[in-house]
């Protein structure tokens, strides 16, 4: 039940973004990864979620190779993302928005569409209602009808975590959910992340909030240079020395 | 469009035969007809995949030569070939859609416009079969249960049995998951693949009933001129179905046909108003003015004013 990376190497031209990168997410935990601006967690991301090709290694999901499979099979298999700058569909209503994510819970196919079967009116009405929850799960019941793009920015971070869930998660990343947040809206989203692994699902997230990160995950990841340098419980992660050399720089030779 | 307005035009769709008293009005009824299919087929993709073909003719170049070939050489009757048509089209479409897999913006843009070009040579040279620059002539005329569509009032009502059809697609495909889909690879591919949307399943599918359809609108137009040459491929003919889903709202139902019933009506208006240099240049102001005044295109302008802004 393990998302599995093994030795993952992606490289950029002659630059070696990631590097015998290894670690596992448990099953039902909140993961961090966190690291110094260019350390590779985005890089992680759009490997484990099909964005990227690698270059070397293996990502795994419940011992099924993930690797080389496109972004929409990788969602199939319930490894759902969020992106690091706000990603809606700007022109729907939010409730579209929503919709949208719901689409693997869909079944109506082409020619039955064109049918009209009468059995899709009553899935499409399903998914409505389904979306409801959703909106109003992430507390945006309110805003449904109003379309995305006119949204402010922290909402607009809500409706791309309602379109995330709608995809039905097993695996949840997210990246920096809570990035250029309003104090109320961080709590919100903290709140919500606990929620959602509350239900199962794994969460795996890129954050730069440090004291978030401390509080809310089960383990860290420390990445630095495209390498893993530290794994372990929050606690130990913050007293990790490579961790702190990474944040702060080397401490300087005595003279 | 309240459901009201819909049946009023409905009827008037319908009942206009009866109101037009003259061939000529009848005959741009027909034409603008037809371009109303093929304005829907070509807002399938530029609408709601946002993919720009800009060899649109060649789907409806297709439709028309597979149509007038089938009845002519092949004795086929009409509404087979019809069939053939649309299918050989959206085979065409089918494979426009696989060839530009990875290519999107103005990369598929310019596959579908070589895609016209090679087409449209294919029927200038292979003079065996399409009988070259000089065309098809004597198609016959659509019969249906030993009637013969040959008045243009019969002929309308195909036509209009042939928007009919191509709007109940679009119109069901767009409210579907599919439709969202559709919206959802314009809107935000990356975002679409990362909650399950297969990015060319969807691309594809959108092509091929767009081709398809235009293959529909080639075969009425076929059967309706009953005369088909190597112009039917001309840029000219996917510019104008571009223009009439500009300027009537690209990505709505109902544009498209705004745009067909306007860009057909209104050259004819001015043919009869002014002398050509001034038809053209008068076609130019008002396209500047649309843009300029309505960017998002007619029907999305009226909804506006009404308050049902979002879709």
């Amino acid at each position: 039940m393990t998302l599995a990376v093994r030795d993952l190497a992606v490289r950029f031209g002659g630059v070696a973004a990631l590097e015998a990168v290894t670690f596992d997410v448990r099953p039902g935990s909140i993961t961090s990864v966190i690291g110094p601006n260019g350390a590779g967690k985005t890089t992680a991301f759009n490997a484990i979620t099909g964005y990227l090709r690698p270059a070397g290694g293996r990502i795994t999901y419940e011992g099924v190779p993930l690797t080389g499979l496109r972004p929409s099979a990788i969602a199939r298999r319930g490894i759902v993302r969020t992106f690091q700058r706000t990603s809606v569909f700007p022109a729907l209503s939010v409730e579209a928005n929503v919709l949208t994510g719901l689409h693997l819970r869909g079944t109506a196919r082409f020619l039955e569409v064109l049918a009209g079967r009468r059995r899709l009116a009553a899935e499409e009405s399903g998914l409505v209602t389904d979306a409801a929850a959703i909106l109003e799960f992430v507390g945006l019941a309110h805003r449904r009808r109003e379309k995305a793009s006119s949204l402010p920015y922290g909402e607009q971070r809500l409706v791309e975590l309602a379109i995330a869930l709608a995809a039905r998660p097993r695996v949840l990343l997210l990246e920096e959910p809570r990035a250029g947040m309003t104090g109320a809206e961080k709590t919100i989203v903290s709140g919500l992340i606990r929620k959602i692994r509350e239900q199962g699902v794994t969460v795996l997230l890129v954050e730069h909030d440090m004291r978030m990160v401390m509080g809310i995950s089960d383990t860290v990841i420390a990445l630095n240079g495209g390498r893993v340098i530290a794994e372990g419980a929050p606690a130990a992660i913050q007293a990790h020395p490579d961790v702190i050399r990474a944040y702060l720089g080397a401490p300087r030779d005595p003279a | 469009m309240t459901r009201a307005a819909g049946w009023l035009l409905a009827a008037a769709a319908l009942t206009l035969p009866l109101w037009l008293s003259s061939a000529y009005h009848l005959h741009v009824a027909i034409m603008a007809g037809i371009f109303g299919v093929l304005a829907l087929s070509l807002n399938l993709l530029l609408g709601f995949t946002g993919q720009l073909s800009l060899g649109h003719a060649a789907f409806f170049g297709i439709g028309a030569y597979t149509s007038a070939l089938l009845t002519l050489k092949g004795e086929w009757s009409f509404w087979p070939a019809l069939a053939a048509a649309v299918a050989l089209a959206g085979a065409a479409g089918w494979l426009i859609g696989r060839l530009s897999l990875k290519l999107r913006g103005a990369y598929f843009v310019l596959v579908t416009i070589s895609f016209a070009g090679v087409i449209s040579l294919v029927s200038v040279n292979w003079i065996e079969l399409t009988n070259g620059p000089l065309g098809l002539p004597g198609v016959p005329a659509p019969e249906l249960f030993g009637w013969s569509l040959r008045s243009k009032t019969a002929y309308y009502y195909l036509v209009l049995a042939g928007i009919a059809l191509s709007y109940l697609v679009c119109a069901r495909l767009v409210k579907s998951r599919i439709g969202r889909a559709f919206v959802a690879l314009r809107e935000n591919e990356p975002l679409a693949e990362s909650v399950g949307v297969d990015v060319t399943h969807y691309l594809v599918l959108a092509a091929v009933v767009s081709a398809a359809m235009a293959g529909l609108g080639g075969s009425l137009y076929a059967h309706y001129t009953r005369f088909v040459s190597p112009e039917v491929f001309l840029f000219t003919y996917t510019v104008t179905m571009v223009v009439m889903v500009v300027a009537g709202g690209k990505g709505t139902l109902a544009g498209p046909l705004v745009g067909a019933v306007l860009f057909t009506v209104l050259p004819e208006a001015l043919r009869a108003a002014a002398s050509w240099q001034w038809q053209m240049l008068a076609y130019g102001v008002l396209l500047v003015l649309l843009v300029f005044f309505l960017p998002r295109g007619i029907v999305p302008a009226v909804q506006a004013l009404r308050g049902r802004d979002v879709s």
